[in-house]
């Protein structure tokens, strides 16, 4: 069965279906590439990619198929998956499912068959943009209107926690404030030995304390940073008290909570090959990307943060801290998953902090 | 500007000869570093004894040495320019032994000379067994249990221990020499001993086999500031077991899940963090497919072939980027030479599939075991690219050049399930061709993983080419249809014999369908950079990358990957007329599948498609680029044989026309051209059977040398005695058949020559002449060839060059020719003409300093020896003498009789320059490796006739000193001599015998010229092995033992007692 990829600028694609498939219902989303060439299940399974169609640069995906333990969230959030070719006979010890199965129970349109690397280049020239997928049948004169619809502002919330959940740890307690937490940011900390209290993004700073926390760290998670200001104050509250990490999308709260500026990228950075410099250590990181708005570099210098990392290819901001508090935070994924975990010491720097934090306090 | 205030001038160590296991790549690395090293503001030095090399082309480095990578030169070097550093990582095993070897001696530190790029310490560290794995265990990095031997009876303890089947590796080694799999004591017992003889340290290690095991590779680099990258990773299709070499190897790797691919991906990180190198590395890992279990096999701490590759395959120039590691730059400072828009630290992500298929020499050593295990064989690698894994791997089968055009051999089309059963017990060079035939055969996929290993995502896609296969003939081609079957790359001529069509139909249909390949750019980063790279592959999708520029267009056809008979000096030859054409203003696009080569550097051209040396795929290129025309004359025969088929497509061949290429290589019109020209040519004549074989060859008399017609590097070539010989011959060497006749000559004993010559139609250029030391008889790319001639008369070299520019003006010749002569009681004549440029050309380009390559290209566009202001004839000789002397790999090749033949054998070659011939014989034959004994004991075994010569030499021998051990007939003649000799006994005999004495070191030279042939259990076979196994070096040509005699008289003082 085919099905049809329609930009907004207008490009048509038409591929071969291979997860599940819409007939009637159009599916609308942002269109972004990742260049990862392993790390499809946890790419596919990362909440932060909730409204969009990820394409796959790696022309061959779902190689190794799908198992128990790659998932970086129950359900996935990504809108479609495209791929030049999907793995009909996926081989490795841990697979369990194929990859179209996968897709297919969780109702997510995929498409293969097509030019992904034509697709990559218009995003990189002209953006990412918004995208449709559908049957063939769909009637053309519907394209525009289709594309016209609103992809809403509301992703964080669709794909936050409802209610706290507790993971318990003999070690320090530490909020995990979700905005579309990747699970091995829970894990990096429970690795830690953390007793770790998932909460809601919207979450406020007085039922944030009730839990005593002894450190917070703000999630990764998708859409603008723009679209959650009610939990700005939050932050600032949380600074001041709490030693505090952030990710991904965290950082870009954390810096607008700061009073910098965000704003949106071309194409945004997904991939497991980003160079990020260190600007104390003058040290280069590997890291795994996977945002699509920054934090405006020039907006720092009115702020009290710090840059502390800088992307070494386009030196968009990768690493702020507070000049006051113990709050520091990043935009790539020092979890990982895909990708290398060259900054997984990041977990112990935080920690650490939350135990230099712990050793005042006592003195205190 | 140098980074290091106090390093302005180094010396950078080439890797030498072409060998099994050390070749083209480190041309290409070497000439990139070098080229790198000027750009950083420093001057560079350069020594390497092979003249075949861009790297030794005068403008590459500062200056050149092309003298004997051994200490003793290497310190003479050292001495005269004194710089202030060495680079030892860029030259292979080779340049890092030697420079290792100067580190202990305390060298570098009291000369106050720095060894950059690599630390001594750090070497040993990753090269010996020991205290690898002392590193790996401090850093919890798991490896294999086992044990470092120096002797055979600690081995067997640690195999009673452990259990078979083990793994023997010995330490220092190249491609692994000497080693390999055990599964028994006997084999233990044999394995080990030839690797404690063949490692300098002697020493093995014995480990546990994991064969089985997922062969993963990680491409590592580093610089001082601790910044590590992952540039590449490979995965083997080939499990553990074989050697990386000799594997079928993809990239990126593609069974390996995230997980999988983090693990090893921080182990290999460690391992270089923890030993601390700076520049480029190799981590070779082993993955259990059922577990996270691993294991390290091993590192490279230098670039590699794997490194070659890996530049290839990802774009990201490893070489240039470690040599400026090596003299202080880091990554987060240098930009991304490929995308110009980003930055050298990164890690480069592929949106295609690369596969890498070695080239092995089977062909051409029947004889030689093809299996495949810890020793490498192959002598070179092609390399595909395609946006799937069938497509890539079909493209790499058909750069091949086997034979065949599509995953199938016509010999195994005849196998029943049973016989594919059984084969795909082997692990030999055509594993995976069997596999295929078994999946056609309806062997199920699970059969063959079980037999063989391999994982079952590979297996099923191979399963899916034969599935369209069978699509292809039961189904109606449609064009849906046909765009699958392009897409995973199968062959217009293989769909036309599924569908029982001719191939121009195919094409026809989808000219009209518009399924043509578009070109794809390779940019390191999967197009998220804008980048410029002119480096592209064809796949079947939409857009096409390729922009159409308006500039005149010459395409250049590469020659493939390196083979015996085609090496490196085509790869020299086709960069230079690449040079030419750029430098007369025009765009020069290159064709070539060797991943290895300095002209598949994207740099060297102004375009590079990386594609398979296949019509098709040629045809393609031309319709996308419509050049002014094609030049097949420096891509060897590969590039020759596609002059005929582009022709008839209608595609213009620039320089020699085909009907005067075909008036050379067709028999019989070349046959007429001499006779019209009244040259004398050594009487020939064809057959189409065994029986008119048999009669001809009475009628010219025997000896005769027969071969099959149109053949590379004289394959399957032979000189035969008599009639039983020459049946034996027909049956087992050739298919002869009407189309395919073989070529039977007279046998003509005497001295070759060998010219080649650059002519624009018109008039000719002689750069110089070449006198073979070995007589005719001994293929002339085994020969020693020397310039200029030093024993012939000035009047047979006057005949010479007016017969060879009689030959290229009858030809019309534009562009190169190369003519062998034979001088035979006086008489002239000419053996063979090949109307293209020769395996000499770099050398003799070299010695006479006449860029014959570019002068060539120049005369193919248009210029003339007037235009160019040249001096036609033959060209004044130079002052030095240089000696070419081939290299060989017989170490590594098993069951392969290294006696020289009409057969070529030899891999590689080396140049020795001095002011008289002799002593640029001994450096030659230095350059080459031989261990040239100053006195001690020669093993002499000759055939009859052989008998007189052979002790007129042997005198001179033992006035310097030798003493001699000799069979019966031998001995006799020596004492017959009066020349001091030992008796020993024949193999057939009781212990010891003439094997035994090899084999414990009682000889240091072996001269036998017994029973030459291909059978496998005569004498002078075994004696030969017995030596080449043992390290002792062994001459086959009286001609050779003549020459070296000379040279040991020069360069040795002989004794005499006063006369009484």
């Amino acid at each position: 069965m085919k099905l049809k990829l329609i930009l907004a600028d207008g490009t048509e694609f038409i591929g071969d279906s291979f997860g599940y498939h819409p007939t009637e219902e159009s599916c609308l989303g942002e269109v972004v590439f990742n260049t990862s060439m392993t790390g499809y299940q946890e790419i596919l399974s990362d909440p932060s990619y909730c409204d969009q169609m990820v394409v796959m640069t790696y022309p061959l995906i779902g190689n190794y198929g799908v198992n128990r333990d790659d998932f970086e969230s129950l359900t996935p959030a990504l809108k479609a998956l495209i791929v030049r070719e999907h793995c009909e006979e996926p081989n490795n010890w841990r697979n369990e499912t194929k990859l179209s199965e996968l897709l297919t129970h969780f109702k997510i349109p995929a498409i293969q068959g097509i030019d992904t690397r034509q697709l990559t280049r218009i995003i990189r020239m002209h953006g990412s943009m918004k995208a449709i997928i559908v049957s063939e049948k769909t009637d053309k004169s519907k394209y525009k209107e289709l594309l016209a619809q609103n992809l809403g502002n509301d992703q964080i919330a669709r794909v936050s926690t409802q209610k706290p959940a507790h993971h318990p740890g003999d070690g320090h307690r530490i909020v995990l404030v979700d905005y579309g937490y990747k699970k091995n940011i829970l894990k990096s900390l429970l690795k830690r030995k953390c007793d770790v209290i998932v909460v809601p993004y919207n979450t406020s700073f007085e039922e944030i304390t009730r839990y005593h926390p002894d450190g917070i760290l703000l999630s990764n998670g998708p859409g603008d940073p723009k679209d959650i200001p009610e939990t700005l104050e939050t932050i600032r509250k949380i600074q001041e008290r709490y030693p505090l990490f952030c990710i991904c999308m965290g950082h870009q709260v954390f810096a607008l909570a700061n009073g910098a500026d965000t704003e949106k990228m071309k194409f945004g950075h997904r991939g497991a090959n980003h160079p990020v410099l260190d600007l104390k250590t003058e040290k280069v990181f590997i890291t795994s990307q996977n945002h699509g708005y920054a934090v405006k570099s020039e907006s720092i210098a009115k702020t009290h943060l710090e840059i502390t990392q800088i992307n070494l290819n386009d030196k968009t901001v990768e690493g702020l801290k507070h000049k006051k508090y113990p709050a520091f935070s990043v935009q790539y994924h020092p979890e990982a998953n895909p990708g290398p975990d060259d900054t997984h010491w990041l977990f112990d720097e935080f920690l650490e902090s939350v135990f230099k934090n712990e050793v005042a306090r006592a003195k205190v | 500007m140098p980074k290091y205030k106090d390093i302005n001038r180094v010396l950078v160590i080439g890797s030498g000869p072409i060998i099994i296991g050390q070749a083209a790549e480190f041309d290409y690395s070497g000439t990139q570093a070098v080229q790198a090293l000027k750009e950083a503001g420093l001057e560079v030095i350069l020594i390497n004894s092979n003249p075949a090399t861009i790297m030794t082309d005068s403008d590459i480095a500062d200056k050149v040495y092309i003298e004997p990578l051994t200490k003793d030169f290497l310190l003479k070097v050292l001495y005269l320019e004194r710089p202030d550093g060495v680079i030892p990582t860029l030259g292979g095993q080779t340049a890092l032994n030697l420079a290792m070897e100067l580190a202990e001696d305390g060298f570098f530190e009291r000369e106050n000379i720095k060894l950059l790029g690599c630390d001594p310490d750090v070497i040993r560290k990753a090269e010996d067994r020991l205290l690898f794995r002392n590193v790996l265990e401090s850093i919890g990095e798991p490896f294999c249990e086992s044990v470092i031997v120096s002797n055979l009876s600690d081995a067997k303890v640690f195999a009673d221990r452990i259990g078979y089947p083990l793994v023997i590796r010995p330490a220092f080694t190249l491609g692994g020499t000497g080693g390999g799999h055990v599964h028994s004591e006997t084999e233990l017992e044999a394995i080990v001993k030839s690797g404690l003889q063949n490692s300098p340290i002697k020493q093995v290690l014995v480990e546990k086999s994991i064969a089985g095991y997922k062969e993963i590779e990680y491409e590592v680099m580093r610089d001082e500031k601790d910044n590590a990258i992952i540039i590449c990773n490979m995965e083997n299709i080939d499990p553990v077991g074989v050697h990386t070499g000799d594997s079928i190897v993809v990239a990126p790797s593609q069974t390996l899940s995230d997980r999988e691919y983090q693990l090893l991906r921080n182990s290999s990180l460690k391992i270089i963090r923890t030993l601390g190198i700076k520049g480029g590395c190799n981590v070779q890992l082993a993955l259990d497919p059922h577990s996270y279990k691993y294991f390290v096999i091993e590192v490279n701490p230098r670039v590699s072939r794997s490194s070659a590759l890996a530049s290839k395959a990802t774009g990201y120039p490893i070489a240039k980027i470690a040599a400026k590691i090596a003299v202080g730059f880091t990554l987060d400072e240098m930009i991304n030479p490929i995308t110009k828009t980003s930055y050298a630290c990164f890690e480069p992500t592929l949106d295609y599939v690369v596969t890498k298929i070695p080239r092995w020499p089977f062909d051409k050593f029947v004889t030689a075991n093809r299996k495949l295990g810890t020793q490498m064989k192959a002598t070179g690698e092609v390399m595909a690219i395609g946006r799937n894994l069938e497509e890539s791997m079909l493209k790499a089968v058909r750069s091949l050049e086997i034979g065949t055009h599509h995953l199938e051999l016509e010999k195994l089309k005849t196998y029943s399930k049973e016989e594919l059963l059984k084969a795909l017990d082997l692990i030999d060079d055509e594993r995976l061709f069997v596999l295929a035939e078994a999946l056609r055969k309806g062997i199920t996929p699970e059969v063959i993983v079980a037999k063989t290993k391999i994982d079952m995502f590979f297996v099923q896609k191979i399963f899916n080419i034969v599935k369209m296969e069978n699509k292809l003939t039961t189904e109606n081609l449609t064009p849906e249809l046909m765009l699958k079957a392009k897409r995973i790359g199968i062959t217009d001529r293989k769909i036309a014999s599924l569908k029982k069509i001719k191939e121009d139909e195919v094409f026809d249909f989808r000219l009209k369908n518009k399924i043509i390949p578009v070109y794809k750019m390779i940019d390191t980063c999967a197009s998220e950079f804008a980048s410029t790279t002119p480096y592209y592959y064809s796949t079947y999708e939409v857009e096409n990358e390729v922009s159409a520029s308006s500039k005149k267009k010459i395409i250049v056809l590469g020659s493939g990957p390196i083979r015996i008979g085609q090496g490196i000096e085509f790869d020299y030859a086709t960069v230079h007329a690449v040079q030419a054409i750029r430098e007369m203003g025009l765009e020069a696009i290159i064709i070539n599948s060797n991943p290895e080569t300095v002209s598949t550097d994207f740099n060297i051209s102004d375009r590079l498609y990386f594609e398979p040396l296949y019509i098709e795929d040629i045809y393609h290129i031309i319709l996308q680029e419509k050049p002014e025309g094609v030049i097949v004359q420096f891509g060897g025969q590969t590039a020759i044989n596609l002059a005929e088929p582009l022709s008839k497509k209608g595609v213009k061949i620039l320089g020699t026309t085909l009907e005067n290429i075909d008036r050379s290589e067709d028999r019989k019109k070349f046959e007429a051209l001499l006779k019209d020209l009244h040259i004398a040519q050594p009487m020939g004549v064809t057959a189409r059977s065994s029986e008119e074989a048999l009669q001809r060859a009475k009628e010219i008399g025997f000896p005769v040398i027969i071969r099959p017609s149109y053949v590379i590097g004289g394959r399957a070539m032979q000189i035969v005695y008599g009639d039983t010989d020459l049946l034996h011959y027909m049956k087992s060497a050739v298919h002869v058949n009407p189309e395919h006749p073989v070529l039977i000559d007279r046998y003509m004993i005497g001295k070759e020559l060998e010219v080649d010559a650059i002519c624009d139609g018109q008039d000719v250029i002689i750069p110089g002449i070449m006198e073979h030391i070995e007589k005719a008889g001994v293929h002339s790319g085994d020969s020693i060839a020397v310039y200029p001639p030093q024993s012939i008369e000035k009047k047979i070299l006057d005949e010479l060059v007016e017969t060879t520019i009689k030959i290229s003006k009858a030809l019309e010749t534009k562009g190169l020719i190369n003519i062998q002569f034979i001088l035979s009681n006086d008489k002239l004549y000419v053996l063979e003409v090949n109307p293209r440029s020769s395996r000499t050309v770099p050398f003799l380009s070299k010695v006479t300093k006449i860029p014959m390559a570019k002068i060539a290209t120049k005369f193919i566009l248009g210029e003339t020896i007037k235009s160019l202001k040249l001096k036609s004839g033959l060209q004044p000789d130079q002052a030095l003498v240089s000696v070419k002397a081939p290299v060989f790999s017989f170490a590594k090749l098993v069951d392969v009789d290294i006696a020289l033949g009409p057969e070529m054998k030899s891999t590689g070659e080396v140049m020795g320059r001095d002011h008289t011939f002799e002593k640029a014989l001994y450096k030659s034959l230095l350059a080459a490796g031989i261990k040239i004994p100053q006195f001690g004991t020669i093993l002499v075994t000759v055939a009859d006739k052989d008998k007189d010569e052979a002790v007129q030499l042997m005198k001179r021998y033992y006035r310097l000193g030798f003493k001699f051990l000799a069979t019966a007939g031998t001995a006799k003649a020596l004492r017959e001599a009066k020349l001091p000799v030992r008796e020993v006994r024949k193999i057939h005999e009781s212990t010891p015998n003439l094997l035994d004495e090899v084999r414990s070191g009682h000889a240091q030279l072996v001269i036998n010229t017994l029973s030459k042939g291909k059978d496998v259990a005569s004498d002078g076979f075994q004696v030969r092995r017995a030596a080449v196994e043992s390290g002792v070096h062994c001459l086959t040509s009286l001609d050779t033992t003549s020459a070296l005699i000379k040279a040991l008289e020069n360069h040795n003082y002989g004794v005499e007692p006063l006369e009484s």
